[in-house]
């Protein structure tokens, strides 16, 4: 009952989302958006990834956007008129996922592939093997360890590479033509 | 912000919670919910709260940029080395089992520091990031004053 709550919480705010012109506007329901997903993580006993969407999605991403947001303008440009064939290929694309929906098997089964061969052993062994009471960190930091590495240095190739573009001081800007594009004085 | 009172109050409060709970986070992940990549993301939050409320500059002075290059290097280099030790003692890359004598105790060991290997690479690259982020507004003001001071004695 509660996650049919929130997921239609969540469809509202996507919704509104996509309507909102004001980009500071779509950066508080993005978080919000980010909050809901998280409190459905929750619901759904999921307690490290809910923590982690509460924590990225709703908090260190939100940041990241709104320190983006004082460099450009505060509002989307309006495109006029409508593009079909976006819509088209939208249509397309969502009836599929839906009708690929329809093979998913129930939810909570017990045959369900994710149970199968390497779950159980996870479920049944990290407790006896390391004494690690949370599972997923046993199975995060012992049994899939490179795993775990390859993603510590996606993060750091990803602040390398923040550091390289951003990192030194503008030398010099060109010269911009008109002054309303002048980044940020309406932000 | 600092001239507003709630905030600046209201942050002064929560900044140590904040980290205390980043620390938590940390610390306790083989326990409850956690690890390293949202206990650096959460202290790193505190950060940038703090950030938000005194300004970069003072943020700056708890942690200089270079610490934070340096640091955010240091922790994937944590995590390899540790795996590296996994070799040297005789087993593989990443095992865990030969670091100390019993088994728990052993891999209890190498997830603790592995994963403290990742909040700390994890914390320093978002502060980074949002440095980075923050800062560059005012170095393209900077940047312009100096073209023109340029334009104007050819």
């Amino acid at each position: 009952m509660i996650d049919v709550g929130l997921l239609l919480f969540m469809v509202a705010v996507a919704v509104i989302f996509l309507r909102v012109r004001d980009l500071f506007a779509a950066a508080m329901l993005f978080a919000i958006y980010s909050l809901l997903s998280a409190a459905l993580f929750a619901v759904l006993d999921a307690g490290d990834v809910a923590l982690t969407e509460a924590a990225v999605g709703a908090g260190i991403s939100t940041l990241l956007i709104l320190a983006v947001l004082t460099l450009t303008r505060r509002h989307e440009h309006v495109v006029q008129g409508h593009n079909l064939v976006a819509l088209l290929v939208v249509l397309v694309t969502g009836a599929a996922l839906i009708y690929a929906t329809l093979d998913l098997p129930e939810f909570g089964l017990a045959s369900n592939p994710i149970h199968g061969h390497p779950g159980s052993y996870y479920t049944a062994q990290s407790y006896p093997d390391m004494g690690v009471p949370n599972m997923v960190a046993a199975v995060l930091a012992s049994y899939r360890s490179i795993d775990t590495m390859g993603e510590a240095f996606v993060i750091f190739a990803a602040g390398l590479g923040v550091y390289t573009l951003l990192g030194r001081r503008p030398q010099r800007i060109k010269r911009r033509e008109s002054s309303d594009d002048n980044g940020g004085h309406d932000g | 912000m600092v001239e507003n009172g709630i905030l600046r109050i209201v942050a002064r409060f929560l900044i140590p919670l904040i980290m205390l709970f980043g620390l938590y986070i940390q610390f306790h992940g083989e326990y409850s919910p956690g690890g390293g990549f949202q206990a650096g993301v959460v202290v790193a939050a505190g950060w940038i709260l703090f950030v938000l409320i005194y300004g970069l500059e003072a943020g700056l002075k708890v942690i200089p940029e270079r610490a934070m290059l340096v640091l955010a290097a240091l922790g994937v280099l944590l995590y390899a080395v540790t795996g590296l030790f996994g070799v040297i003692l005789g087993g593989r890359y990443l095992d865990f089992y030969p670091l100390l004598p019993g088994a728990h105790a052993a891999q209890q060991f190498g997830i603790i520091t592995v994963e403290f290997g990742v909040g700390v690479t994890v914390a320093t690259v978002v502060m980074l990031i949002f440095t980075y982020f923050a800062r560059r507004k005012d170095e393209w003001a900077e940047a312009e004053r100096a073209e023109r001071h340029e334009d104007q004695q050819p």
